[in-house]
């Protein structure tokens, strides 16, 4: 699947050491789908930023994108003021080799919709697995950090069981521990509580929030929950067929949003005029 | 002449027990070779390698769609050719694996594919080695669960030892057979392997669908 | 170099006639025995249950070669007079690919829905009415695949028959070819691994259309399907 891009020719987009993430002109298309429509996006350091809209829409795929799990067709994408599917060569910008992007990577952590624990390792093992072999801790520190993590999430006497023997809930909020045992710049999370049943959702929520007001994280958040976006983030995007419909603090897009489009999808989400 | 002396039955047994412990020895030492060539195999089969995967599948298709007995045939006939000269037993146990390491490659690969897509993402997500994906993420995810298919394979290798005869091997049947001619009494010979094989092979099975039943629970 | 392929390909297609017909009486048998077999597991009567039961685990439990022997030498001495080789070869694999047959209709009559018995019993049709006219039709097409595997495992155990000097076509590469020509016999023998890749073609190829028919009989298509349950649900 060769990767098309502007920049090929020479005209690469400047690299911007202020904002931590950025998307330029990034097209995206599964077939003939076109999901993402040359986007242009950044993300400040610590800032936190809601994804929403419709199904459909390309916000999953731009969380996807920066966690390496897909690739742009065409665009540039860069992280901490680096290129992150391209590399420097001579002047101009190559397709990034395997070692790059893992370096890059290393910044950004994820959690998904379905929490992806490895259930063949005890709930401190999926914590330490990372950090022991991508980041060179020893055995000790990488407990030690995991079980305080495990704290910070209000599980810590789960260390020992398997992630099966844990509701819904639980193993979120142990796949969030996952994630920042990785001590990423940027926290991804994709619909985190959208497999939860209702009354676990309050549980994880509330722990975001935790992680939001006391960390400098930049979260970048694609979420159903309104409450929760309102509560948490700098900036709401909202989405629709592959390009952001509008962009404003919450105060302004959740109570006097400027396009029909939000408004329909706020209603229909919300169901207030 | 009666049609069953158990005279005759209990005299032979112990010619039929030593054949039945080179039944066993060529299917564990076939086993061996099939299970861990099966999964070399399906790895290969998987990595995407230009020639290598290909080769591998028409290999893989070419060896399950003709007969073992053939295949038996071609490694003890075909090796000396080469140079290496092997004793029947060795020829035939490494016909045996490889045959079976056909079998055994589409249930590894069966089960590496049963893997959730969201286990090699969260991998990805967490940058984790890839050699670290399959040892500490996919495999221990794969492997248990196809246990049961792979103990089918072990057993129905088991049941195909005896064509080893074809080649002079003094398994089960093939000391069936050569006491059967010598007497010109088939019926007992025949009947007591038979018996021997079902021994063995329904105990197995039925342990084998216990397996599967847990396996099934546990996922 | 080519004389000698042709000439190989001569002899062994010498035993073709005999392959074939093992393999196709085989599989003609082992059919029946699968339904038979199939159908006798999930039987009311515990005898049929039973005596089934026991003909499917005795059958798979033994080895083929042992049945071979069995049936070939052993067999005549019990019964008194001698079978003509090439029935008892049909017999043979007939016999022991049933026995995995049997299961194959077995799962795939039990994986019909629940609920199309259910209608069959609500439109009062007699037991023999509901497994030919409702269940088995719609069993018959998730059977096509494993049977097709199932044929093909038995075109392989063919060769067997070699080994009771029955001149298939392995018989006439190890017995006829080989001996006289043991520094071509990887020519020889990957000439007759070929001919069994033909034959296991051809079988897939029958059983594809075998698929497609059996598919047609229960109208594979949204509409269709959706008629048919109509029908069946009628008259509750």
């Amino acid at each position: 699947m060769a990767s098309h891009t502007d920049t090929e020719t020479g005209e690469a987009a400047a690299l911007d050491g202020g904002a931590q993430i950025r998307f330029d002109k990034v097209v995206k298309q599964f077939g003939d789908n076109v999901v993402l429509r040359e986007l242009d996006f950044s993300v400040q350091p610590g800032e936190r930023v809601c994804l929403i809209g419709p199904s459909g829409s390309g916000k999953t795929t731009i969380l996807r994108l920066l966690m390496t799990l897909e690739r742009a067709n065409s665009g540039t994408i860069q992280v901490c003021g680096q290129y992150l599917t391209h590399m420097e060569r001579g002047g101009k910008l190559v397709s990034a080799n395997e070692k790059h992007l893992r370096e890059v990577r290393k910044r950004i952590g994820m959690v998904f919709q379905q929490f992806n624990l490895f259930p063949n390792m005890k709930v401190l093992q999926n914590l330490t697995e990372a950090p022991v072999r991508v980041l060179g801790e020893s055995k000790a520190e990488a407990e030690q950090k995991g079980m305080e993590l495990l704290e910070l999430v209000g599980l810590a006497e789960k260390a020992g069981a398997h992630p099966s023997q844990l509701s819904g809930g639980q193993q979120q909020r142990v796949a969030i521990a996952r994630a920042l045992a990785m001590e990423p710049d940027v926290l991804l999370l994709d619909e985190v509580t959208s497999a939860l049943d209702p009354e676990l959702v309050a549980g994880v929520l509330g722990l975001l929030k935790d992680i939001a007001n006391s960390t400098d994280i930049t979260m970048l958040c694609v979420t159903h929950e309104m409450g929760f976006a309102r509560d948490v983030s700098d900036r709401v995007l909202m989405f629709d067929k592959g390009v952001v419909v509008e962009e404003a603090p919450p105060e302004k897009l959740f109570n006097a949003p400027d396009h029909q489009r939000t408004r329909d999808f706020l209603q229909a989400i919300l169901g207030r005029s | 002449m009666d049609a069953w002396e158990w005279e005759y039955a209990f005299s032979i047994l112990p010619d039929l027990l030593r054949g039945l412990l080179v039944t066993f020895q060529a299917t564990v030492l076939g086993s061996a070779l099939a299970l861990a060539l099966g999964l070399v195999l399906a790895l290969v089969r998987r990595s995407g390698l230009p020639i290598l995967s290909q080769g591998t599948w028409a290999f893989i298709e070419l060896v399950r769609s003709t007969p073992l007995l053939v295949q038996i045939y071609f490694v003890y006939n075909i090796l000396p050719q080469f140079g290496i000269t092997l004793n029947s037993l060795t020829a035939g146990v490494l016909a045996l694996g490889v045959h079976y390491a056909t079998y055994t490659a589409e249930v590894y690969r069966a089960g590496i594919d049963a893997v959730p897509r969201g286990q090699w993402e969260a991998a990805t997500a967490l940058s984790l080695p890839s050699s670290r994906v399959w040892t500490g993420v996919v495999l221990p995810q794969a492997v248990p669960r196809v246990l049961p298919a792979l103990g089918n394979c072990v057993i129905s290798m088991y049941k195909e030892v005896p064509l080893l005869l074809s080649i002079g091997v003094l398994d089960l049947v093939g000391r069936a057979r050569e006491v059967a001619s010598d007497s010109f009494r088939p019926v007992e010979p025949y009947t007591l392997a038979g018996l021997f094989f079902l021994l063995l092979s329904y105990p197995a099975a039925v342990l084998v669908r216990r397996l599967e039943r847990r396996v099934g629970i546990a996922h | 170099m080519f004389d000698d392929l042709t000439r190989f390909l001569a002899i062994l297609t010498e035993g073709v006639a005999t392959t074939v017909f093992v393999t196709v009486g085989g599989i003609i048998l082992a059919t029946v025995m699968s339904f038979v077999a199939g159908l006798c597991m999930l039987s009311r009567s515990t005898s049929l249950r039973v005596v089934s039961r026991i003909y499917v685990e005795v059958w798979r439990g033994t080895s083929e070669v042992v049945q071979l022997f069995w049936i070939f030498f052993a067999l005549p001495v019990l019964i008194g007079f001698q079978l003509v080789p090439l029935w008892a070869g049909v017999l043979v694999l007939g016999i022991n690919h049933g026995a995995y047959g049997a299961e194959i209709v077995r799962g795939a009559v039990q994986a019909v829905p629940r609920a199309q018995y259910e209608g069959a019993i609500a439109l009062n049709f007699t037991p023999a009415q509901r497994i030919l006219r409702v269940i088995l039709p719609q069993a018959l097409v998730e059977m096509v695949p494993p049977f097709n595997n199932l044929f093909i495992q038995l075109l392989k155990g063919s060769a067997l028959v070699s080994l009771v000097f029955l001149e298939d076509i392995t018989y006439q590469a190890t017995e006829v070819l080989l001996p006289t020509n043991s520094r071509q016999a990887f020519t020889i023998l990957l000439l007759l691994l070929m001919l069994y890749l033909v034959l296991s073609v051809l079988i897939t190829a029958v059983m594809r259309r075998v698929e497609r028919r059996a598919a047609a009989l229960v109208g594979r298509g949204p509409s269709a399907e959706a008629s048919d349950r109509a029908a069946l649900m009628g008259g509750v």
